[in-house]
């Protein structure tokens, strides 16, 4: 708090100097301690009454209708007073709030990431960022005892914390998948059930499920109306689409999914992605999948690491580093 | 002047009553001795409480006492009304909650401008909230 007395005096003095000279250091020393006042909370009804009092003693015979003004601008200015203490209360409600999104977005962080398992045969390469503070994107990789690797990628459709908290939940669903392999298909059939009684009847999930088989090197895999996924065959040099149909998990519980197999050879590529990656949004409008597929073939020949990171660093360039939707982007390239 | 030892009771149908109420406010505070910023802030203060009635529960009443609380001298305001009460009073003491769209200083305001706030409400039964202030 500042002392009444002396912000008077100090207000007094400036005020008559000015009166006197009309010289901009005073305006300039008022300015100053107009933010002395602000950081004291001092608010505006207080100012104003503090000069009319000096009017009042500066010219003791001020014509009474000069005078009665000023009650009336004062009057008006409580109301400002309130506005301006309710700004900044809200204003010191949206820092708490802000710091409680971080340590939600860290509890989160901390629970969705997958740790990239270390295959012999496999390349990796693994990329995930929140649009806004937390993120409605999931992927993760479990790695069994008979070589096989299981991958999982999934988009709730929405942003922001309700999708980041959907998220969590289809986190815990996952990890209360039963120990044992399971095909993908029923992996998806379970987690629809799990969505369609849990989740909000507005919120929908994608999910693409794969079983990698080391020995074999097949994939087999499933999808609940994911983003597809893109397949790169290096004896015919090509990228195709990685299709798989099936619904977005939690409309109807009775859902089936449909299966489907690859064979990977060495320098073959399957590229996973939600649908942050493809609707990257620039000033041209949205990007192509092709122009996606470009940028990973530019970079073909770097680890996947390599791949994933610098195609993400160009298209938020593109986007003039403003993500329109969470961004998750995921290699897999066998080893030659 | 006499000094107001009496409470003054007005009561809340039309907007004329607000007038009053706030005027009623102003002269008690100027005579404890109240100085002019004090005295915009509880006739704002018993605006706000007064429209409110008006709004939402008229009739209703607004009484002013002075009061001496240990040698504290002040000035203490009460609206009550039978209406239809304020379901969640949590929510009504929000920052920035006001149904009204207006940018006015609602309950909150009313807690800031004066120095103790209670607030008693029961749905079906009516409100009563009491406001003071005391001089410094
Ligand atoms: N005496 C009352 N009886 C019943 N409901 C009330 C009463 N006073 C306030 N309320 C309810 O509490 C809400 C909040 O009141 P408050 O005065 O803070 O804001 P407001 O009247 O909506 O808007 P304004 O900011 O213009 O005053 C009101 O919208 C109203 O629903
Ligand atoms: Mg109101």
């Amino acid at each position: 708090m500042i002392d009444q007395e002396q912000m008077y005096e100090r207000y007094k003095r400036l005020l008559a100097e000015y009166m006197e000279g009309k010289n901009e250091e005073t305006l300039y020393n008022g300015q100053l301690f107009s933010r002395h006042m602000i950081e004291c909370g001092v608010s505006p009804e207080d100012v104003l009454s503090v000069h009319i009092e000096i009017m009042r003693e500066f010219f003791p015979n001020m014509d009474e209708r000069l005078e009665s003004s000023f009650d009336f601008l004062l009057e008006a200015m409580i109301g400002y007073g309130l506005a301006y203490r309710e700004h900044q209360n809200l204003r010191f409600k949206q820092r708490q709030l802000e710091t409680e999104i971080d340590i939600a977005a860290n509890v989160q962080q901390s629970l969705l990431v997958s740790a990239v398992p270390e295959i012999d045969s496999l390349d990796i390469g693994v990329i995930s960022k929140p649009a806004k503070k937390m993120s409605g994107d999931y992927y993760h990789f479990v790695r069994d005892e008979q070589n096989f690797l299981s991958i999982a990628i999934a988009d709730v459709i929405g942003k922001g914390i309700p999708a980041a908290m959907c998220m969590s939940m289809i986190k815990y669903a996952m990890d209360s998948e039963p120990e044992q392999r399971t095909k993908p298909s029923a992996v998806l059939e379970n987690l629809n059930r799990v969505v369609e009684q849990n989740v909000d009847p507005s919120m929908f999930i994608t999910m693409f499920y794969g079983l990698y088989n080391e020995k074999e090197h097949r994939l087999y895999y499933a999808s609940a109306g994911h983003e597809p996924g893109f397949f790169y065959s290096s004896q015919k040099d090509r990228f195709e689409e990685l299709t798989a149909k099936g619904r977005v998990l939690g409309l109807d519980r009775s859902t089936k999914y449909r299966e489907y197999e690859k064979l990977i050879m060495p320098g073959d590529m399957i590229v996973l992605l939600s649908d942050g990656v493809t609707e990257c949004r620039t000033k041209k409008g949205f990007i192509e999948r092709g122009e996606v597929v470009d940028l990973i073939r530019k970079r073909m020949d770097r680890s996947a690491q390599e791949i994933v990171d610098s195609v993400y660093k160009e298209l938020e360039r593109l986007q003039e580093f403003q993500l329109r939707d969470d961004f998750t982007l995921i290699i897999l390239k066998r080893r030659v | 002047m006499m000094m107001k030892n009496a409470p003054s009771r007005v009561e809340i149908h039309n907007e004329w009553d607000i007038v009053r109420a706030r005027q009623s406010g102003r002269d008690y505070a100027k005579e404890l001795g109240f100085g002019n910023v004090d005295q915009a802030r509880i006739a704002t203060a018993i605006s706000e409480l007064a429209r409110n009635i008006y709004l939402y529960a008229k009739p209703g009443v607004i009484t002013i006492e002075v009061i001496d609380d240990q040698g504290k001298k002040g000035l203490a305001i009460t609206a009550k009304d039978d209406g239809p009460g304020i379901n969640d009073l949590r929510q009504a003491m929000e920052d920035g909650y006001t149904t009204s769209g207006g940018l006015g200083a609602g309950l909150p305001g009313v807690k800031r401008l004066m120095d103790e706030f209670d607030i008693l409400s029961e749905a079906g039964k009516g409100t009563k909230i009491t406001a003071r202030k005391y001089l410094r």
